[in-house]
């Protein structure tokens, strides 16, 4: 009564889940999955090409190809054919993509869940130009563990907290060693971020993981630990990749320096002011200097605890807006206000796209859903007509159906795998949208700086005209006024310490803007470069994808060409 | 698409043949909307081509509207019972998309199916009823619509619910016994079963299918809202990224074009006919009601007449005046009774026959809307895989 093809479905009734009744209808491409997942596999579609060419090489090292500009795969894609692409003789003329692909890179990917989570690769990781960095350097976030916190603790039982495990594997010779661990709090990564800040005035430094207060009260333990140690992982990750900050001996310590990190932590906003209001009388009634020493124009006003300077350049950033006073400090600023008004509507455009894209990845996501759907439902049906059938009609109806339904489970794999891949592709997007925040920094340091030096010359002008006063007056009384001798000697000294301060903020200032135009220069390049990338990537993915998705299809209906007769 | 050749399975009739061979052929078309406000509604054009020598001539063209269809439909189901009476597309439909092009073109193409498959039934074909639909003008037509009695107008769901009240009532009352009245044919049975699963996976894969189209039309618009994103990134960035951004956004807004087209053909060549399917299964549901009642009236007829029998007997027995009477009584009810027999078993054959030829045409239909679903997905995948394949070119001139 039942046909041979009804041996899969007899026990298709007893899985409940749907993933079962789709590995029951695909034994033929399954194997072919198998033997991805055994080869070396990546997340980016460079790594897969420089996988399947060079077996050999570290699968953690930045490809030997080097830049795509080099040696384009798309150039020369015989090259790079699969071996274990199950059609060979595709659709279309060669070049075929769907041979080039997109295996699926891990389990993940193949049971259509989002891998992107999962897997601790930061895509930027094998995205960015290399040539800036012939060595490579990883680092992997895992393994939290609660932990005391024995030194002062108020309350009995103490506070805890988590660490992390940070494994660092590197074969740069600046590190001592080829692969180090340590263990480190959130609260440690948040100084690393303000001393770097502090440091790197003027560089585009990648912005550190929010601390997500409300978060982690709100979410589940396990959810908000993934989710912080991915954030951890990603932002480490980035700082290596800096060209300039990797060198940093601040991220040295971080990395290498086991036990309490050994730089010094930013005390509270509450301490910070306390101390600074402490100062304030003495700086006003002349006790301490209320002169800016030159070693302190170097850090930024506010944050600082020299309550008077930020005073001072409070007021001169009023005298700047509504003065309308030109700053004497000028001449290519209209160049940089100009690139900040783009940077500003790149991040509009980026931002817009980037939500764009989600959208995208969210509709290929449901298509590739709904059309598995639709196929479980006719399994289910074929399923049915085998059962009652009284005619053979409904047997040929059943085979029918089954080759459709068939056919639709594995276009709905292939949607599936074909978005998470396009995610980690668009993920570009996402990614140069939040780098724009370190874009603002740099900018905002630029500013800061501008700030102190315009405060500076605004108060050199001010002792100025005092000393020109003072000397006019004493002038008129013959023989001098020892008071008011002592009080211009006084006078010239502030001048010149003043003068040398401001020295130092003016080359401190440009110290910064050359900084934020190499930066600019960087981000061009690297921005072209991986934009670039990301879209011969999602194009090349697109091809691959829909080749095979078609070739499904053209199968059936050849298989049902025999009606085709009547559809005209 | 479906036309109006894609139901005459099995059968000779074409348009194209020989004048020799009887053929009636019937097009539905031309969807005009007429009146104004509430009262507004779609007509028709019903063109039909015939040698038969029943009609009028070889070629006729009438107006009808979508109530016309119910006529046919509710005159044929009382007379042909016993028939598969194919199936309409349904009456009612949310307000605001009453009026809409997609509505009135799929409605247009399932009367057009509809009317064909009568047109193509051996049986059917050769109703006076059918020829009045297709021949009388419309003031006729208008009048014999207004003439429908009550009971014409119920949906086959109502009749299977007054089937099920009626058979309660008759357990109880007639036999005076607790069981119902049912067929106790153990095949009969399977096929009752095997109608009612199959309405409930088709209603299942129809929902998917309708699915299906919504997404492609979502996956359309995000292309398309992509594509713009992608070009005002373009316009930002200038220089080589920017004309890249600029070349992806152009073809994702071609592609986003494509993509609605593909939706509209599944809609009309897949998910139609599965709801198709789905209108024929409850059709035949209707006629397993109407099988019901003939039984139902048969047993009824029966067990009256074994009353009226034992009635007669006794009357016979003391010889009372009213002999006759019922005597003339016990005749008729005979008769009655033979006829309900005859009608049931009437109904009975030609349901078997009915559903040989439902399982073939229903074969053929479903082939046929998966080649056209296959083909279509084909077309499209192909047509984005082109798409974005000659992007790479220029933007490997982009990289340069």
């Amino acid at each position: 009564m039942m046909g041979s093809e009804n041996q899969g479905f007899q026990e298709a009734h007893l899985f409940a889940s749907r993933e079962e009744m789709e590995n029951l209808v695909l034994d033929e491409p399954l194997s072919n999955l198998n033997d991805h997942q055994n080869s070396n596999s990546y997340s980016s579609y460079r790594s897969a090409i420089s996988s399947l060419s060079n077996t050999t090489h570290h699968p953690m090292s930045l490809p030997i190809l080097a830049t795509p500009a080099d040696s384009d795969p798309l150039l020369s894609p015989p090259l790079y054919l699969n071996p274990n692409a199950p059609d060979n003789n595709s659709y279309i003329e060669p070049p075929s993509y769907a041979d080039v692909i997109f295996s699926p890179f891990d389990e993940n990917s193949f049971n259509g869940l989002e891998s992107t989570s999962q897997n601790p690769e930061s895509s930027l990781a094998l995205s960015r130009s290399p040539s800036s960095s012939t060595y490579y350097i990883k680092i992997t976030v895992s393994n939290p563990q609660k932990e005391q916190d024995t030194t002062n603790s108020l309350v009995p039982g103490g506070n805890t907290y988590y660490t992390y495990l940070i494994t660092t594997r590197t074969n740069s010779p600046e590190f001592g060693s080829s692969e180090f661990s340590v263990r480190r709090r959130f609260r440690d990564v948040v100084t690393l971020s303000d001393r770097l800040a502090e440091a790197y005035r003027g560089y585009f430094i990648p912005p550190r993981p929010d601390k997500n207060v409300v978060e982690s009260q709100v979410m589940q333990k396990q959810e908000f630990m993934e989710q912080r140690r991915i954030a951890l992982e990603k932002y480490l990750q980035r700082l290596v990749e800096h060209p300039v900050i990797r060198l940093s001996d601040e991220l040295k310590v971080f990395l290498q320096v086991e036990g309490r990190l050994p730089l010094p932590t930013s005390t509270d906003v509450a301490s910070r002011m306390l101390d600074g209001a402490v100062k304030l009388p003495k700086q006003l009634f002349g006790e301490s200097t209320a002169v800016v020493e030159p070693h302190e124009v170097l850090l930024p006003a506010k944050g600082g605890t020299d309550l008077l300077r930020l005073f001072k350049e409070l007021r001169q950033s009023v005298a700047n807006d509504w003065g309308g006073s030109k700053p004497p400090v000028v001449e290519e600023d209209k160049v940089f206000m100009e690139k900040k008004e783009w940077i500003h509507d790149l991040e509009q455009q980026l931002s817009n796209a980037s939500q764009q894209a989600e959208a995208l990845v969210k509709a290929q996501q449901d298509m590739g859903e709904t059309m598995g759907e639709l196929g479980l439902a006719f399994i289910k049906l074929t399923k049915f007509e085998n059962e009652e059938a009284m005619f053979n009609s409904q047997r040929v109806r059943a085979a029918d159906m089954k080759c459709l339904a068939t056919a639709a489970v594995k276009a709905s794999r292939f949607y599936r795998e074909l978005n998470s891949q396009t995610v980690k592709h668009l993920d570009t997007l996402h990614e140069y949208l939040g780098l724009m925040l370190a874009v603002h920094g740099a900018f905002s340091d630029r500013s800061s700086a501008l700030l102190t030096v315009q405060t500076l010359l605004s108060e050199l002008s001010t002792l100025h005209s005092r000393a020109e006063k003072l000397e006019a007056a004493s002038s008129k009384i013959f023989g001098g006024d020892k008071s008011r001798i002592r009080k211009i000697e006084e006078l010239k000294d502030t001048i010149r310490v003043t003068e040398d301060a401001k020295n130092v903020a003016i080359r401190e200032y440009e110290r910064i803007k050359e900084n934020n135009r190499c930066e600019l220069e960087r981000l061009d390049n690297e921005r072209c470069a991986d934009f670039l990338n990301m879209m011969k990537g999602f194009v090349v993915n697109q091809v691959g994808y829909f080749e095979k998705i078609s070739n499904v299809w053209a199968k059936v209906a050849e298989e049902t060409s025999g009606y085709a007769k009547y559809s005209f | 698409m479906i036309t109006s050749q894609r139901s005459l399975t099995g059968s000779s009739q074409s348009p194209r043949s020989p004048p020799s061979q009887p053929y009636l052929s019937v097009s539905v078309m031309d969807p005009v909307k007429l009146g104004n406000g509430v009262q507004a509604y779609i007509s028709y054009r019903v063109i039909t081509k015939t040698n038969f020598p029943e009609y009028q001539g070889p070629e006729k063209i009438v107006i009808r509207r979508y109530s016309d269809f119910v006529w046919l439909r509710d005159r044929l189901f009382e007379k042909y019972k016993g028939f598969f009476i194919p199936p309409l597309p349904e009456k009612s439909a949310v307000e605001k998309f009453r009026f809409s092009a997609e509505f009135i073109e799929m409605r247009r193409q399932a009367l057009d199916v509809f009317v064909n498959r009568i047109a193509s039934h051996s049986e059917l074909q050769q109703s006076e009823d059918l020829r009045t639909f297709l021949q009388a003008d419309e003031e006729t037509m208008e009048r014999l619509r207004s003439l429908e009695t009550g009971i014409f107008k119920k949906k086959p769901a109502d009749l299977m619910q007054m089937f099920k009240d009626v058979q309660s009532k008759v357990s109880d009352v007639v036999l005076g016994k607790e069981k119902p009245v049912e067929e106790s044919n153990p095949e009969y049975e399977k096929l009752k079963h095997y109608v009612f699963e199959l309405e409930n996976h088709l209603a299942e894969a129809q929902k998917h299918a309708y699915r299906l189209v919504k997404r492609h039309r979502e996956l359309g618009q995000s292309l398309s809202d992509f594509g713009k994103a992608a070009k005002l990134l373009g316009a930002c960035e200038g220089q080589a990224v920017g004309k890249a951004f600029s070349e992806i956004g152009a073809k994702s807004e071609t592609l986003a074009a494509k993509l609605q087209k593909e939706a509209h053909q599944l809609l009309m060549n897949f998910e139609e006919p599965l709801k198709d399917y789905v209108r024929a299964v409850q059709s035949i549901k209707a006629t397993i009601g109407e099988r019901a009642n003939a039984f139902r009236q048969q047993c009824e007829l029966a067990e009256t007449m074994k009353l009226k029998e034992i009635n007669l007997d006794k009357l016979m027995l003391t010889r009372s005046e009213r002999v006759r009477e019922a005597e003339h009584e016990y005749k008729e009810l005979k008769e009655e009774s033979e006829e309900a027999t005859r009608r049931f078993e009437t109904i009975v054959r030609l349901m078997s026959e009915e559903i040989v030829r439902f399982q073939e045409q229903k074969t053929q239909d479903m082939g046929i809307a998966f080649h056209e679903f296959a083909r279509g997905q084909a077309r499209m995948a192909n047509n984005i895989a082109d798409a974005w394949r000659s992007l790479l070119p220029k933007l490997e001139a982009c990289s340069a």
